[in-house]
């Protein structure tokens, strides 16, 4: 009797020992609330200048991408059974994204669809956060820019007035390919030019993205090979052309380069895991937008290159699947 | 020939329970792309039903005749022969129609779903049980591609059968009469007949 209560205190006071099967070694840095919520830090900068250039625009589209990513996550989870996820801030972050990549003028009901499709399209009906093949906000996006190409085309850039003048007018990037007329550095370095409200400028963009890089949340090899592939395809066609460096600045600042290469691609769950892998899918999206840029009839490509090469990422980690030591 | 179904079983299976479109998956191709409008499907709709009828009925007569391994080149041969009539009839009376429908009244010769119901029904079954089988798929397909096609008219052009249905300013989702639409709009209402099915086996259980 006294044995037994003996072997029961011992075992009480004596530490508790967890058994649970590998990996045994977690990184805070690898929880998905706390990646998201960096996200969102990062993300601060570009919803503020965007907010500034456009203002009620950019107010307009944030809240009603925001609330209707949300509403739909909690709408598709509950249609399939599973607990509410909300907690992990990725549809806020999916919503901001979208809202971010959307041109101010583009009317309500184009964030509303676009966020139900992210959701459930893009995101739910793979089996939530991190069985999706595709980026959800590039595909909601990728859904509108077909459906509606009239409302989110480059003509749609051209009925808004913001608070600074220049913001009315074709995209940069848009004026360069069908009026042939460059913009100035520093409206595209500063941001105040049009575009979708996040994309204008390349400096909130670079200050949230090299925060995001050096809190190792964002891989560096994904935005570091895309900005450098578009550098050297950007630099041949320069040379080609005129020669005055004009082309590089606008295929680096301009457009929606800079948002995606460190926002939209680097998203750890439809791009490769391993670091060549990064690389290889780095130099093929970069490679993909210059394609799209110079030779298709649409004057930015990012959207369609990061969907592409987010369906050949399952591919490109088999590739460079490591081999496991002692494995011929 | 006992544990065969009968003519009234084979004709109400085509309809739901055995949907060649939903729940057999036959005869994709068409389904995917003609569904951009009312007008399109039900021709093609019709069309095969039309084949489906003759083929059925004929490898059904001559069923007693056939040869194990030469019964798939009987089937197509019939089939061929009687979609050339379809895609004659049509490019003689309609002939805007039959443009638009473009190779799809061709194919219609390798849509597996008329050879699955020679295969299946007509070279086993008597003329009357393989013409109420061909009636009952015919109908089948037909509502699963006017289905589609509602969904993507309706949404795509704000119009049903060319008449205007929604308001004027109804933005026109363009991406519903493309072909992603089709894509979408095929596995939503999939899922939909799936999660039906669920519903009704968990109330039966």
């Amino acid at each position: 009797m006294s044995d037994s209560n003996k072997i029961l205190n011992t075992v009480k006071d004596s530490p508790i020992i967890h058994v649970a099967p590998s990996p045994h070694i977690r990184d805070i840095k690898t929880h998905t609330q706390r990646m998201m919520i960096d996200v969102l830090i990062a993300l601060t900068p570009v919803v503020i200048v965007s907010v500034y250039l456009f203002r009620m625009y950019a107010v307009k589209q944030l809240l009603i991408c925001i609330v209707t990513c949300l509403a739909a996550e909690i709408l598709f989870v509950r249609m399939r059974g599973r607990s509410l996820t909300i907690k992990d801030c990725s549809a806020g972050v999916t919503g901001i994204i979208l809202a971010l990549s959307l041109p101010g003028s583009a009317p309500w009901f184009v964030g509303v669809i676009a966020s139900v499709i992210a959701m459930g399209i893009g995101k739910i009906i793979f089996g939530g956060l991190g069985m999706n093949i595709f980026n959800p906000a590039m595909v909601g996006r990728a859904f509108v820019m077909i459906a509606f190409a009239g409302l989110m085309g480059a003509g749609s850039y051209e009925n808004i007035t913001g608070l600074v003048d220049a913001v009315s007018g074709a995209t940069p990037l848009s004026a360069l390919k069908f009026n042939n007329t460059p913009a100035i550095f520093t409206h595209l370095f500063w941001g105040n030019t049009n575009g979708s409200i996040g994309e204008t400028s390349a400096f909130a963009c670079l200050l949230g993205g090299l925060f995001l890089v050096f809190r190792k949340t964002a891989s560096w090899q994904i935005p570091f090979s895309i900005l450098l592939t578009v550098l050297f395809i950007a630099g041949i066609t320069d040379l080609a052309a005129a020669a005055s460096g004009m082309l590089i600045v606008h295929h680096m600042f301009g457009g929606a380069l800079m948002f995606s290469a460190f926002f939209i691609a680097t998203d750890p769950v439809t791009s490769p895991l391993t670091s060549k892998g990064k690389w290889i899918f780095g130099c093929g999206t970069g490679i993909l937008i210059m394609i799209i840029r110079l030779f298709s009839g649409y004057p930015e490509g990012v959207m369609f290159a990061i969907l592409i090469m987010n369906a050949l990422t399952p591919l490109i980690n088999r590739w460079t699947n490591p081999q496991p030591m002692g494995e011929a | 020939m006992t544990d065969q179904p009968t003519a009234f079983e084979r004709f109400v299976q085509g309809i739901l329970p055995e949907n060649p479109v939903f729940r057999q998956l036959l005869g994709l191709c068409p389904t995917l792309a003609v569904t951009n409008g009312m007008k399109p499907a039900l021709t093609m709709a019709c069309s095969v039903a039309f084949v489906l009828l003759c083929a059925n009925i004929v490898i059904s007569l001559i069923r007693n005749l056939l040869k194990p391994h030469l019964r798939i080149v009987v089937f197509t041969l019939t089939i061929a022969a009687f979609v050339t009539i379809a895609d004659r009839f049509l490019a003689a009376y309609f002939f805007q129609m039959s443009k638009t429908l473009g190779p799809y009244i061709p194919l219609i010769i390798v849509n597996c779903l008329i050879i699955c119901r020679c295969e299946v029904c007509a070279s086993k079954q008597s003329v009357f049980t393989a013409a109420s089988d061909a009636m009952g798929q015919a109908i089948g397909f037909g509502l699963a591609l006017s289905s589609i096609a509602a969904v993507r008219e309706i949404l795509g052009t704000g119009m049903f059968f060319g008449i205007r249905v929604l308001p004027e300013n109804w933005p026109d989702w363009v991406i519903m009469v493309l072909p992603p639409g089709a894509f979408l709009t095929l596995g939503l209402l999939l899922g939909l007949v799936n999660w039906i099915e669920l519903i009704k086996s968990r109330r039966a259980s």
